[in-house]
């Protein structure tokens, strides 16, 4: 990893009593990069968050932020940060304006560069017609991007975001994507995010999959479904449990059962799916074959499927 | 430091860290004004309650009020409550502020306060800088009511006025962040303003005062007389009443010396707000939504 890494992290246990939310978890995310931690919920993204927000203390282990020690030097790590909340965390009752001066107050500014900073951010979030609105009259994407502002009115070199897509519809949240690929290409921001969607991990350049506080995965989105063999068989039977058995007596491979399916994995996906009709006539209903995704890569690794851990569906995590 | 320059901005955007506490309290407490003035029901609500209070029980228990016995006969009630009244003001006002501590968590402001590169008793400071500031100005709206009595202001008595309320304003604004730091919902804080916040101003000399010490009084009255005594608000609504009350008109028996009162009412304010501070100064788990 690069010398002056953004985020080093190294053993990072925490605990809420006796539950562990992270366990022994070390990473290291470069300089201007686009990282995606992305886990179901209850996987450890948002201890990590607040941990590296500074909203809660560090327990155990060491973590660097921007070559600043988050334990003892928190007031740098605060200052060089830029944090975007997953709850809103504008004052509704203030305009967008007002709420960016206080932010910027709260960050040091004041005077003429405040106010060329706070037109630059309302320039370049496109908000600045809506400068003098008070916030509860905004939709859910234009709050996004009032606390877009808000995170990066101090220039931040490293900007953390929790869940930053959660309430926008596509549009907004392809704005945001690309207000991110701005900073970090123009400017060298890094970015460092959550995530519970896969679609959105995919974007990031790389991506820490998190499951019950560990660090299951960590690469850049194509390397990890690489890392999946091949093509991804889906045989949907009767009795999945005689028939994985009978693949496995048969070809000598390692199909799991997943939702009542038998799956399994394999280069040159095509030419299995011939094999297995033809060695099993009449008990397999239908088969599917897809290339690897993020969440085939996340089942190889946790043996569980993404949604089966959040305990949820896609539907439901989508709509929130 | 050797670091960062190992690796050379690719924009000119590198600023230093800079903190700078006094800014972050003007901001925080010019927020709560903001706010208070664009909410109307709340100018209302704290200063229409104990207008309300002082003109019912100064025309219900006017009659029957007798003060030191016969001989305070000559002390009206609307007289007598009008420090407590004023007081009230304070609290309430003091109390709204302070509740928008768990509106402030709720809807996520605070948590961009509590990662900002601000020490936490800037932040403890604005919100109740703030806070005490809205409670100084509907008090001092109160006071001109006190017109009406006919109290004779001079200059310096005012100037001391408005000091003791503002000192008063931070005790409770203070007490109010203590109470309302750790709290999740405003209606534990409503539990805790009508057993505790309440009675200590009830029990301040602001409604009647502390039963005198004579031969045979009962244990109850003697009991209450040593709350009053221990209660911190007690000094304040004393001094407030020793600046509103004309030179000719007698106090209560047993109101404490003018300077005791000014002790009194600052450690309280100081000792409150250390506490604040040293309350939201603590990272705990519960800081987040």
């Amino acid at each position: 990893m690069n010398e002056s890494a953004a985020i080093r992290a190294s053993r990072v246990t925490y605990h809420y009593g006796r539950r562990k939310a992270l366990d022994e978890l070390s990473l290291s995310i470069a300089r201007g990069e686009i990282f995606a931690f992305l886990g179901p919920n209850g996987g450890g993204k948002t201890t990590l968050f607040r941990l590296l927000s500074t909203l809660i203390p560090l327990q155990e282990g060491d973590v660097e932020i921007l070559s600043h020690d988050l334990r003892r030097q928190q007031a740098a790590v605060r200052a060089t940060m830029g944090v975007v909340f997953q709850a809103p965390s504008l004052d509704r009752k203030l305009t967008v304006r007002e709420n960016i001066r206080h932010q910027g107050h709260l960050y040091g500014l004041s005077g003429a560069e405040l106010r060329a900073r706070e037109s630059e951010m309302l320039e370049r979030l496109a908000l600045a017609d809506r400068a003098g609105e008070r916030v509860e009259q905004l939709s859910g994407g234009l709050r996004r991007r009032v606390e877009l502002a808000k995170g990066m009115i101090h220039h931040p070199r490293l900007l953390l975001l929790d869940e930053p897509s959660t309430g926008l519809d596509p549009g907004a949240r392809s704005d945001l994507w690309n207000y991110l690929h701005m900073l970090r290409d123009e400017h060298g921001v890094t970015v460092v995010l959550t995530t519970h969607l896969l679609e959105e991990a995919d974007k990031a350049d790389r991506i820490g999959i998190l499951h019950e506080g560990r660090l299951v995965a960590l690469d850049t989105p194509d390397a990890l479904r690489a890392t999946v063999g091949g093509d991804a068989i889906t045989i949907h039977t009767s009795d999945p449990g005689k028939l994985c058995a009978a693949i496995a007596a048969e070809f000598g491979c390692e199909p799991q059962i997943l939702d009542g399916c038998v799956r399994l994995e394999q280069a040159d996906g095509h030419r299995w799916i011939a094999r297995l009709v033809e060695a099993f006539p009449g008990r397999i209903e239908s088969v599917t074959l897809g290339k690897p995704t993020l969440e085939d890569v996340f089942i190889a690794r946790t043996g569980h499927r993404f949604w089966q851990a959040t305990g949820d569906s896609p539907a439901a995590a989508l709509a929130r | 430091m050797a670091q960062l320059a190992a690796s050379p901005p690719r924009s000119a955007e590198v600023t230093a860290p800079r903190v700078r506490p006094w800014l972050a309290t003007a901001t925080l407490a010019q927020r709560e004004w903001v706010r208070f003035v664009r909410q109307p029901n709340r100018v209302f609500g704290a200063i229409g309650q104990p207008i309300i209070f002082w003109l019912l029980f100064g025309a219900g228990l006017g009659p029957t009020f007798r003060m030191n016995g016969d001989a305070g006969a000559q002390v009206s009630y609307s007289a007598y409550f009008f420090p407590g009244s004023l007081v009230l003001i304070l609290l309430f006002t003091a109390i709204f502020a302070t509740i928008s501590i768990i509106e402030d968590r709720r809807e996520g402001f605070l948590q961009s306060v509590l990662v900002a590169p601000i020490p936490r008793w800037s932040m403890v400071l604005g919100k109740v800088a703030g806070g005490s500031l809205i409670a100084l100005v509907e008090g001092l709206l109160f006071l001109a009511l006190g017109l009406t009595l006919g109290i004779p202001f001079t200059a310096a008595m005012l100037a001391q006025i408005v000091l003791l309320l503002a000192v008063i304003a931070l005790a409770l604004t203070s007490l109010g962040v203590v109470i309302a730091w750790r709290m999740d919902s405003t209606q534990g804080f409503h539990a805790i303003m009508s057993v505790f916040l309440m009675p200590m101003w009830l029990l301040s000399g602001a409604f009647f005062p502390a039963p005198p010490h004579v031969p045979g009084m009962s244990w109850i009255q003697w009991g209450l007389a040593l709350v009053m005594q221990a209660n911190p608000l007690t000094y304040g609504v004393a001094a407030l009443r020793q600046l509103t009350t004309a030179a000719d008109v007698p106090l209560p028996d047993g109101t404490p010396h003018m300077t005791t009162c000014w002790i009194v009412s600052l450690v309280f304010a100081a000792v409150m707000f250390a506490i604040a501070c040293k309350m939201a100064g603590q990272r705990t788990a519960g800081d987040m939504l």
